[in-house]
């Protein structure tokens, strides 16, 4: 069965999900379930004078309303900041409180206010028209670049300034600066986007007050840390009884791995009133309220001596975390950010330093790619700006720079261990026919269209580790994963996992892997996750880590299993543990005909009585049974890498683009299934040409959120797109036994900047994210005028 | 959204009588009901008019094409009636919103809505048409009065919209890329009583653009269109759209609603 690694086997998941038959949390339904619905500022910053919510207690079928007063009378603790990190002055980032019911200021539009619960939910939406909120409404900051000149939102932080965080060595890449040929200098916008999985997020409270059990559903990544947050920091709960299952989850992008407000709300309100409590998000209070993703204001420059080599980085950001502080917000755009600035080049000496600000936005946090998109748009698009102000070929200018040797230390912080950046490079080329390039150019000029050509060499780095190092810089978890295989007796295996699958396929993957091991067919083959009372401990989905790490710690259960497994095989072959071989599912004893199947050998691990001649198979000291628990903490980060090369076609009269030709060459080391990797990679660079081309999260003045619906949130469509072009490389991972790089969100990185890239040079001059038709219009306008001046 | 009473009358006069309090009538649902889910209108009782079977319909003459108010996109796109007497008729209801909306969405809840950047008005205003309603017939000119607004009465019930056939016409789009209503749309058309230009999408209601229909008077080419100032005072802007941007839209749409004639 060694070919189930790298085969394409159709998603054993898909069948339910293409039929109908999943089971998502809004799909559950418990006896006696009560209806929440929240009260929510309609304003973007504003004092709360007064809550009444008399009238609404008196509203048909309203069981209960609850306040902030509520939560603080009751010691309900506030959302917290999960990763905290040090500004360069030694201090500790500033945090604000954040109450999961606002109690005396609320600081976006969508703020949880109160909830009202209700028999039904018609009642709970009708009753919380009446709730009565007494604001005093105050000017409101939404700006990421006027943040910091602003009044404070948040009492006690100043200049409403988190955090001003450095990496690298100033003193040093100035020098390289003063000794440079050439710098090159960038601005740009990282726009800010609304994540939208497909499926809204939703939770049930149930508490059960005979056993004092509480269980919550949640549409969540990560159901063990949100149990871990919810009991020791919330306080909802202790974490012996209390239950967290994410059952079926469409989609996340890291807009779910919050504990969110409404998550504790429903978990708290459950105790207080004794029946379930469910919520289910409209989907207009996803858009206001679920985590928003990037907003980066960044100015850069590169450093470049007379050979035409990079010398020197120096980028500074100001990232935007909305109005409080999430879970990842603050190590998205640090930790998870300037050490990839770097990208594959190998850049002696670098510099960066972000400004986290507070703004009375929705809060931001980690959104696909999470930090990393945000830095491979920064070096991508400056390393093309380099690349034509000195003259040189896209390609040959990454090339002459590329990293060429591994393992390679770079000078931030990674260790990247493996990769070859100039065989995808090439790759790509060939498949994009790059060297026809112009001719396509001058066909588009005979229809009047503008054609450009972008290039993004991307790295990421995924599945963060090792625990040890990641709690040294903030971290409030290690980042190990978990797994437990456990055979049952007629040999069919159930393999509990950490991770956390809402798109990505672990049901498929991970069987073929456990298959590939253990030599079992996958149709016998379950893969168990998202619930807190079946598997060990795990940290989740995110940072495309599941298979580097996940995988690897099912893997090294496996061959706890089969060193078990040859112990009683041997006894039962009657030879020595190190005489039997492991092999497609049997063992075998050396030099002989004599095997067992790994189905009979669990069998006999649950059933030790006569076997035959064997009076029990269970050798000395051996205890019944056949289940096997790893945690793997990795000693490294995985790096991925690869190219993308887009071709745009832009209508010089309206200014509207369209993408005419993409291709992606990817190393992701060791892949387990090609069918399921094509569909990250597809659905990554559809989510990267969105952020490019059509996504925008759009506050007005006053901070109302103006692109709060499908009517005005562009979201990328099918129809937007050409085939596209996937292949690639690959050298494995030595971070992990599988040789997995990950993948998940390898497509969102890459693709703004070839996107963007390719814009820009049909347009001749800079655009900023996303490039709608007028904007373009607007810059072939200036261009025009800048070359009939000229 | 609130409580309401469904009535789905069979005939017009049943209908006429089912509208008391605070009715409205319902098409194809679907510009009413986002807006009551979101709890932004709330009605008593809603008219389902869809079981009137005298409403639904295409009806060709050799002066005009009438089509029945509960009639919907994906139906007028798909005749082949339209297709032959007005075809870009047909382009724009094909160019509706998306599959879902064609299906359900109707002509006459389209009118009766009068969103700034619906479609079909331009339609109505450049082909000449007549609102057929249960009280009158109401010409185009006079029906679409503002944002949201039209000539209709409390209880006045579309029945048909009579189009006016051509001797050339063209519509042209600019969708928005998150809706795909009309950022801009322009519909042009040659009528024996002479050339119409209505604009949809670029202002708070469609309207007749005096200066493209001086120009295509003298000279029916895009070329013609070239020298035409359009200017962006009173035009919308938004976060799609500037005003100056859609100025300049208009030209480019008309130039290829002309050159699509
Ligand atoms: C996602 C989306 C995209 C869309 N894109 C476009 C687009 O690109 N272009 C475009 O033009 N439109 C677009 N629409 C609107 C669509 O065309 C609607 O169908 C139309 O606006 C309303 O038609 P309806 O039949 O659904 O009317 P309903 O929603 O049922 O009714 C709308 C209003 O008209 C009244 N009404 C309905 N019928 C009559 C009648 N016979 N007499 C009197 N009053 C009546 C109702 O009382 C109500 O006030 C879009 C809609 C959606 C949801």
């Amino acid at each position: 069965m060694a070919d189930l690694i790298g085969s394409k086997i159709e998603r054993k998941e898909d069948r339910k999900f293409l039929t109908g038959k999943g089971r998502y949390t809004a799909d559950i339904n418990l006896p006696r379930q009560t209806y929440a619905y929240f009260v929510r500022s309609p304003h973007a910053r504003a004092k709360i004078t007064k809550v009444d919510h008399s009238k609404a207690m008196k509203a048909p079928g309203v069981i209960d309303v609850f306040t902030g007063d509520c939560v603080v009378k009751d010691k309900v603790g506030g959302l917290i900041c999960g990763w905290k990190i040090v500004s360069q002055d030694g201090k500790d980032m500033k945090c604000p409180p954040h109450p999961v019911l606002a109690k005396d200021s609320v600081n976006f539009v969508g703020d949880h206010v109160a909830v009202v619960v209700a028999e039904t939910l018609e009642q709970a939406k009708n009753a919380a028209e009446l709730v009565n909120v007494s604001y005093k409404i105050q000017k409101a900051v939404i700006k990421t670049e006027e943040a910091t000149s602003f009044e404070n939102i948040h009492e006690g932080i100043d200049n409403n300034l988190s955090f001003d965080f450095l990496l690298g060595d100033k003193g040093k890449t100035n020098e390289a600066f003063s000794k440079a040929d050439k710098i090159v200098k960038l601005d740009v916008v990282n726009n800010r986007l609304i994540p939208n999985a497909m499926e809204p997020r939703a939770a049930i409270g149930d508490y059960n007050a005979s056993s004092d059990e509480l269980t919550l559903y949640t549409a969540s990544q990560n159901p063990h840390l949100d149990r871990l947050i919810m009991s020791a920091f919330n306080a909802v709960h202790p974490e012996h009884k209390f239950r967290i299952v994410a059952p079926d989850v469409g989609g996340g992008f890291g807009s779910k791995i919050n504990v969110y407000a409404e998550d504790v709300v429903v978990a708290y309100a459950s105790k207080k009133i004794g029946r379930p409590v469910k919520w289910v998000a409209e989907r207009s209070e996803s858009f206001m309220s679920d985590n928003h993703g990037r907003d980066h204001v960044t100015h850069a420059e590169l450093a470049l001596n007379s050979d035409s080599k990079i010398i020197g980085l120096k980028v500074d950001t100001i990232a935007n975390l909305g109005a409080y502080s999430l879970v990842l917000a603050a190590v998205t755009p640090t930790y998870l950010y300037a050490p990839l600035l770097l990208g594959i080049y190998d850049i002696p000496t670098a510099c960066c330093t972000v400004k986290g600000v507070y703004t009375n936005t929705a809060p931001t946090d980690a959104y696909r790619g999470a930090g990393r998109p945000e830095a491979t748009y920064v070096i991508e698009r400056i390393v093309t700006e380099a690349a034509k102000e000195i003259g040189m070929d896209q390609a040959e200018f990454r090339k002459k720079n590329f990293i060429k040797k591994f393992p390679h230390q770079q000078c931030l912080v990674h260790n990247i261990d493996s990769g070859n950046y100039d065989a995808h490079l090439d790759k790509a080329i060939e498949l994009s026919d790059y060297k026809n390039f112009e001719n396509r150019r001058s066909q588009s000029a005979k229809k009047g269209k503008l054609r450009g050509i972008g290039f993004s060499t991307y790295f990421e780095a995924c599945g963060v580790a090792p625990s040890a190092v990641v709690m040294s810089i903030g971290a409030g978890v290690g980042l190990w994963e978990s797994a437990e295989i456990r055979f049952n007796p007629t040999g069919n295996v159930s393999v509990f996992t950490g991770t956390h699958s809402h798109g990505q396929g672990h049901d498929t993957t991970f069987a073929q892997i456990v298959g590939d091991k253990l030599g079992v067919a996958i149709e016998n083959i379950d893969i168990v996750h998202g619930d807190t009372d079946k598997g060990p401990f795990g940290m989740g989905t995110y940072g495309s880590r599941s298979l580097a790490v996940g995988g690897t710690a099912i893997v090294n259960a496996c061959d706890k299993i089969i060193a078990k497994g040859k112990k009683v095989a041997a006894k039962m072959l009657e030879g020595k543990p190190e005489d039997i071989d492991f092999k497609g599912g049997e063992f075998i004893l050396k030099n002989s005909n004599k095997k067992k199947t790994i189905g009979e050998v669990a069998f006999a691990c649950y059933l030790p009585g006569t076997f035959g001649d064997v009076k029990s198979p269970l050798p000395e000291g051996v205890e019944p049974g056949l289940i096997e628990t790893s945690f793997f903490d990795p000693s490294n980060f995985s790096f991925p890498s690869g190219s993308h090369i887009c071709e745009v076609e832009i209508d010089k009269e309206t200014g509207e683009t369209k993408l005419v030709k993409y291709t992606v060459v990817d190393d992701f080391g060791t892949v387990i299934n090609p069918l399921v990797v094509e569909g990250q990679v597809y659905g990554g660079v559809a989510q990267g040409v969105g952020q490019a081309l059509y996504e925008n999260a759009h506050y007005d003045e006053s901070g109302q959120l103006t692109s709060a619906s499908y009517m005005d949130y562009t979201m990328p469509r099918a129809d937007n797109f050409p085939q596209i072009k996937i292949d690639y490389t690959c050298t494995p991972a030595t971070s992990n036994p599988l040789g997995a790089k990950g993948c998940g969100e390898a497509g969102t990185i890459a693709a703004p900047a070839a996107v963007m890239n390719a814009v820009i040079d049909a347009v001749g001059t800079d655009v900023q994210m996303p490039a709608t038709a007028e904007k373009v219009w607007k810059a072939l306008k200036k261009n025009g005028s800048k070359k009939a001046a000229a | 959204m609130k409580n309401f009473n469904f009535k789905s009358p069979t005939n017009t006069k049943e209908a006429a009588k089912l509208y008391t309090g605070k009715a409205t009538f319902l098409a194809g649902g679907m510009s009413l009901l986002p807006a009551m889910k979101l709890r932004l209108a709330a009605y008593s009782d809603l008219i389902n008019i869809k079981k009137i079977k005298t409403l639904s319909g295409i009806k060709i003459s050799s002066k005009s094409l009438r089509i029945g108010a509960t009639t919907t996109h994906a139906e007028v796109a798909a005749s082949k009636e339209v297709e032959k007497t007005i075809s870009s008729l047909s382009k724009l209801a094909d160019g509706i919103g998306d599959p879902q909306v064609r299906n359900r969405g109707t002509i006459g809840g389209s009118i009766a809505n009068n969103d700034p950047a619906a479609d079909y008005p331009s339609a109505c205003l450049a082909l000449n048409a007549i609102i057929n309603t249960s009280k009158r017939k109401i010409p185009a000119d006079k029906f679409f009065k503002g944002m949201f607004e039209t000539d209709l009465k409390k209880g006045e019930l579309i029945e048909s919209v009579e189009f006016e056939v051509p001797e050339k016409s063209g519509y042209a789009k600019f969708p928005n890329p998150a809706s795909r209503y009309a950022v801009v749309g322009v519909y042009v058309s040659k009528l024996k009583s002479g050339i119409r230009v209505a604009i949809t999408g670029a202002a708070h209601s469609v309207f007749r653009s005096k200066e493209l229909e001086e120009a295509l008077t003298n000279n029916f080419s895009p070329s013609s269109i070239d020298n035409v100032k359009i200017g962006s005072k009173g035009l919308n802007s938004d976060i799609h759209a500037s005003a100056e941007y859609r100025a300049h839209i208009i030209k480019v749409m008309a130039k290829k609603a002309v050159s699509s004639c």
